[in-house]
C-alpha cells in the first residue's frame, strides 16, 4: 500500500512544524514542573503533595524525552533528505505498539485486582483493614484499570492503527499522538495512585477529583484533534465506518466526562470537592454518564474496532453497509436515553424511568444490528473458526455482545430490575460484556496486530492462543453462572416472607448463602488471568523468538510497503 | 445537491456534527428538567444541611468507598419498606453532593441506618464487623479510631457546599469550628448554638474516647442518616410524581 506524500501547498514544511510544536510542548512542560512544585508546597493534604510532586517528575521526565524527541528527529530529517522523503510518508505505528504494551500491562494489573478483590468477598480477611487495602478502595482501582486503562489504551492503540489504514495517511501530528499516549498513562496513574490514597468524587467510573479530571480534558480533546485531523487528512473519499464508531465514542465521552464531572474545589490546593449537582438530578447526570461509559466507551469503540478487525481477520468484507448506517444513527441516539434504568423504583421521577426503560428495551434492535453485521460478515468464512483461534476470539466475542445486549433490556424492565437491582446479577450482567465482549475483541485485536506491528512472520504458537480461550472461557461461564444464580438467589431472599407475611431472611443471612458462589466467581476470574498470562507469555515470544523473525528479503519488503 | 449518507460520510466536520446533536438530545430530554420541575423534589419538613461533624463523617463515608457496597436508596417495594422503613425521598438527599444511593448491596441499605444501633455497637462493628456479625464480610475500620479528625479547612469546606447550592449561612460558616467541637460536648457552652442552627442534630462522644477521631465523624453520620424528615407530617398524596 502506498501513501501519497501529503503537503499543504503553502505551508511550513513538516519538520519545522515539528521542532514549533516541540518547542511549544516543552514550554508547557515547563509549566507543569513549576505547577506540580507550586501545588506540593502549598497542598492542604498528603495525596494532593503526593500528586504535586508526581506531576512536577513527569513535567522534568517528559522535558527530557522533548530534547531526545529533537535530536532524533534531526537525524530523522538528515535521513529523509538523502532520500527525498517527507516526515509524512509511511504509518506512525511506534505509539501504536506502545499502546499495545499498555493494553497488555494494564490489562493484567485490572484482572489481577479483579482477582484480589473477588477474594476479599469471599474471604474478607484478605482486605487486612488497613486504608490502602480495603475493599472500598480497592474496587474503583479494579474497575478503572479494566475499563479506562486496559480498554482506553486498547481503544487508542487501534483507533490509531485503524484511521492510518482506513485514510490510507500518516497519523496527523509527530508529538501530539505521544502525548496522548503519555498523557493518558499519566491520567491514570494519578487516578489509580488517589484512589489506594482515598481520593474519590464516589461518582461510579468517574471517581477521579476535580485535577485529574482536568487533566483528562486536556489529553482528550487532543486525542480528538489528533483523529479528526488525520481523517480530514485522508486520501480515501469516504470516512471508514469504523471510524465513525471511533469518533462518536471519543466526542460523546468528551460530552459525558465534562458534564458529569462539573463540581466544585474547596481549595486548589486541595483534592476534595462537591459535585456541581446534588441528590436526584446528581443521581441522573451520573448514570447518564455511567450507562454510556458503558454505551460509548465499552460499546461504540469497541464496534469500531468489530467493524475493522473482523472483515480483516476473515478476509471478508462487511456484510451490509446499509447495515452499518443504520446501526450507528440508531445506536448512538438510543444509549444515551438508557441511563434512568439504574434508578428504578428509586426517588427518580416514575417519568423519567419509564422513558429510560422503553429506549432500553428498544436499544435491543441496534445493538443486534450490530451483532448480525458483525456475524455476518464472516458469510463464507465459517470454516476460519476451526483453524484460527485468533477469530474465535473476535466471533465470541460478537456473540457475547450479542447476549449482554439481550440480558441489558431485560434487566431494563422494571418488574425485573426490582429483583435484579443491588444484587449480584448485575455483576455478572457487566461481565459478560466485559470479558466476553470488550476483553475478547481486544484479544483477537492484540493478536492480530502484534505480528504486523513488530515484522514477524506470525504469532510465535496458535496452540497457546487457543488455550488462552478455552481456559478464559471457561472462566467467563464460571463467573457469569455463579453471578446469575447467586444474584438472583439474594434477591429473592430478599423479598422473600414467611406464613405470617413477615421476612424469611435477615440480611445477614442472605450474606452468608453468597459465599460459595463468591469462591467460584473468584476462580472463573483466576481462570480468565490465568489466560491472560498465557497471552502475554505468546506475545513476549513472538516478538522476540527467532522462530518468528521475517526473512531479510521479507522484512526488507515489509518496512517499505508500509511506507 | 441531494442530501445523502454519502455527503456526511465525505465530511469529518459534518459527521462530527451530527454525531453531537444526535447524542446531545437524551440527556437534555430526561436531564434538564429535573432541575425545573417543582415536582421532582418533595415537600416535607426537617431538612437541614449536614452539621460539620456529619459533613466530615459523610467525607469519611465517601472516602473509604462504602457506597460501593451500601446502598442509600429505600425503593418502593414492599419488601424493602419492611426491613428498612420509609421508602426514600428526593428531598432527603436534595443537599447531597455528591448523592450516594449506591448501586449494589453487598451489605444492607443505610437509608435509615440512624439511631437503629447504639453508637457502641457502631464503633465495635466498625473496628470488627465479625465480632459482632459472623455471616458479615465486611472489610474493619479500626483504624478510623486512631487517626485524629483533620479540622482545619472544615469552613471551607461550608463554602465550597453553599457555592453550589447548600443553604449554608454565614454564621454556619463562621462557627464551623465551634459547631464542630461542641457536638462531641453534649455538656459543653455551645451546644445551645450549635442545637439552633441544626435542629435534631445528635450530640455526644460518638466513640467513646477523649481524642476527636474520624470514628466520631463517621458515626456521627451514620446516627444522622435518615433521621431528618418528619414523616408524621409528610403527605404522599400531595406528591405524587
Amino acid at each position: 500500500m502506498t501513501v501519497p506524500p501529503n503537503q499543504p501547498a503553502v505551508s511550513l514544511p513538516a519538520s519545522a512544524l515539528g521542532s514549533i510544536s516541540r518547542l511549544f510542548m516543552m514550554a508547557l512542560l515547563g509549566g507543569a514542573v513549576f505547577l506540580g512544585l507550586l501545588i506540593a508546597a502549598n497542598a492542604l493534604d498528603e495525596p494532593m503533595r503526593i500528586h504535586g510532586y508526581l506531576f512536577a517528575a513527569v513535567g522534568v521526565a517528559g522535558l527530557f524525552l522533548m530534547i531526545k524527541a529533537h535530536y532524533d528527529a534531526v537525524e530523522r530529517d538528515a535521513l529523509l533528505a538523502l532520500t527525498g522523503k517527507s516526515p509524512r510518508d509511511g504509518y506512525n505505528d511506534g505509539v501504536v505498539r506502545a499502546g499495545v504494551i499498555a493494553t497488555m500491562f494494564w490489562g493484567i494489573a485490572g484482572f489481577l485486582v479483579g482477582l484480589v478483590i473477588a477474594l476479599q468477598l469471599a474471604f474478607p480477611v484478605l482486605n487486612f483493614d488497613l486504608p490502602w487495602t480495603n475493599f472500598g478502595r480497592l474496587r474503583p482501582l479494579h474497575t478503572s484499570a479494566v475499563i479506562f486503562a486496559f480498554g482506553g489504551n486498547a481503544l487508542i492503540a487501534t483507533s490509531f492503527y485503524v484511521v492510518q489504514r482506513t485514510c490510507r495517511v500518516r497519523l496527523a501530528g509527530d508529538v501530539a499522538p505521544w502525548f496522548v499516549f503519555w498523557g493518558y498513562q499519566f491520567f491514570i496513574v494519578l487516578a489509580a495512585t488517589g484512589y489506594l490514597l482515598g481520593i474519590t468524587q464516589s461518582k461510579e467510573y468517574a471517581e477521579p477529583e476535580w485535577y485529574v479530571d482536568l487533566w483528562l480534558t486536556v489529553v482528550w480533546v487532543v486525542y480528538l484533534l489528533v483523529f479528526l485531523e488525520t481523517i480530514r487528512r485522508r486520501s480515501e473519499p469516504h470516512i471508514y465506518v469504523a471510524n465513525w464508531f471511533y469518533l462518536s465514542f471519543i466526542v460523546t465521552v468528551a460530552m459525558l466526562h465534562i458534564v458529569n464531572n462539573l463540581s466544585m474545589p474547596v481549595s486548589f490546593f486541595g483534592s476534595k470537592s462537591y459535585s456541581l449537582f446534588s441528590g436526584v438530578q446528581d443521581a441522573l447526570t451520573q448514570w447518564w454518564y455511567g450507562h454510556n461509559a458503558v454505551g460509548f466507551f465499552l460499546t461504540a469503540g469497541f464496534l469500531g474496532m468489530m467493524y475493522y478487525f473482523v472483515p480483516k481477520r476473515a478476509e471478508r468484507p462487511v456484510y451490509s453497509y446499509r447495515l452499518s448506517i443504520l446501526h450507528f444513527w440508531s445506536l448512538i441516539f438510543m444509549y444515551i436515553w438508557a441511563g434512568p434504568h439504574h434508578l428504578h423504583y428509586t426517588a427518580l421521577p416514575d417519568w423519567a424511568q419509564t422513558l429510560g426503560m422503553t429506549f432500553s428495551i428498544m436499544l435491543w434492535m441496534p445493538s443486534w444490528g450490530g451483532m448480525i453485521n458483525g456475524l455476518m460478515t464472516l458469510s463464507g468464512a465459517w470454516d476460519k473458526l476451526r483453524t484460527d483461534p485468533v477469530i474465535r476470539f473476535l466471533v465470541t466475542a460478537v456473540a457475547f455482545y450479542g447476549m449482554s445486549t439481550f440480558e441489558g433490556p431485560l434487566m431494563s424492565i422494571k418488574s425485573v430490575n426490582a429483583l435484579s437491582h443491588y444484587t449480584d446479577w448485575t455483576i455478572g450482567h457487566v461481565h459478560s460484556g466485559a470479558l466476553g465482549w470488550v476483553a475478547y475483541i481486544t484479544f483477537g485485536a492484540v493478536y492480530h496486530l502484534v505480528p504486523l506491528l513488530w515484522n514477524r512472520s506470525g504469532l510465535y504458537s496458535m496452540k497457546l492462543v487457543s488455550w488462552h480461550f478455552w481456559i478464559a472461557s471457561l472462566g467467563i461461564v464460571l463467573y457469569i453462572t455463579a453471578m446469575w444464580v447467586s444474584g438472583i438467589m439474594q434477591g429473592l431472599m430478599w423479598r422473600a416472607f414467611d406464613q405470617l407475611g413477615f421476612l424469611q431472611y435477615s440480611f445477614a443471612e442472605t450474606v452468608a448463602a453468597m459465599h460459595p458462589f463468591y469462591v467460584i466467581r473468584a476462580m472463573g476470574g483466576a481462570l480468565f488471568l490465568g489466560g491472560a498470562l498465557l497471552m502475554v507469555y505468546n506475545l513476549w515470544r513472538t516478538v522476540r523468538d527467532p522462530a518468528t523473525a521475517l526473512a531479510p528479503s521479507e522484512s526488507g519488503a515489509a518496512a517499505p510497503a508500509m511506507a | 445537491m441531494k442530501f445523502t449518507h454519502a455527503l456526511i460520510e465525505k465530511s469529518a466536520f459534518l459527521l462530527l456534527v451530527f454525531t453531537l446533536i444526535v447524542v446531545a438530545i437524551g440527556g437534555i430530554v430526561e436531564i434538564t428538567p429535573l432541575f425545573y420541575l417543582k415536582s421532582t423534589i418533595e415537600k416535607v419538613t426537617g431538612m437541614r444541611p449536614y452539621t460539620p461533624l456529619e459533613l466530615a463523617g459523610r467525607n469519611i463515608y465517601v472516602r473509604e468507598g462504602c457506597y460501593n457496597c451500601h446502598s442509600q436508596m429505600v425503593r418502593a417495594l414492599r419488601d424493602e419498606v419492611e426491613r428498612y422503613g420509609h421508602y426514600s425521598l428526593a428531598a432527603e438527599s436534595m443537599y447531597d453532593h455528591p448523592f450516594q444511593w449506591g448501586s449494589k448491596r453487598t451489605g444492607p441499605d443505610l437509608a435509615r441506618v440512624g439511631g437503629r444501633y447504639s453508637d457502641d455497637w457502631h464503633v465495635a462493628h466498625l473496628g470488627n464487623p465479625r465480632s459482632l456479625v459472623p455471616e458479615s464480610i465486611m472489610p474493619g475500620y479500626a483504624f478510623l479510631g486512631r487517626t485524629p479528625l483533620a479540622t482545619d479547612d472544615l469552613a471551607n469546606h461550608l463554602i465550597a457546599n453553599r457555592k453550589v447550592g447548600v443553604p449554608y449561612s454565614d454564621e454556619m460558616i463562621a462557627m464551623a469550628k465551634q459547631d464542630l467541637r461542641a457536638q462531641v460536648d453534649p455538656d459543653g457552652p455551645n451546644a445551645d448554638q450549635l442545637l439552633a442552627r441544626y435542629p435534631k442534630a445528635q450530640l455526644r462522644n460518638f466513640d467513646g474516647q477523649a481524642a476527636l477521631t474520624e470514628m466520631d465523624a463517621l458515626v456521627a453520620y451514620l446516627q444522622m442518616l435518615g433521621t431528618l424528615v418528619d414523616f408524621s407530617a409528610y403527605k404522599a398524596d400531595e406528591n405524587l410524581r
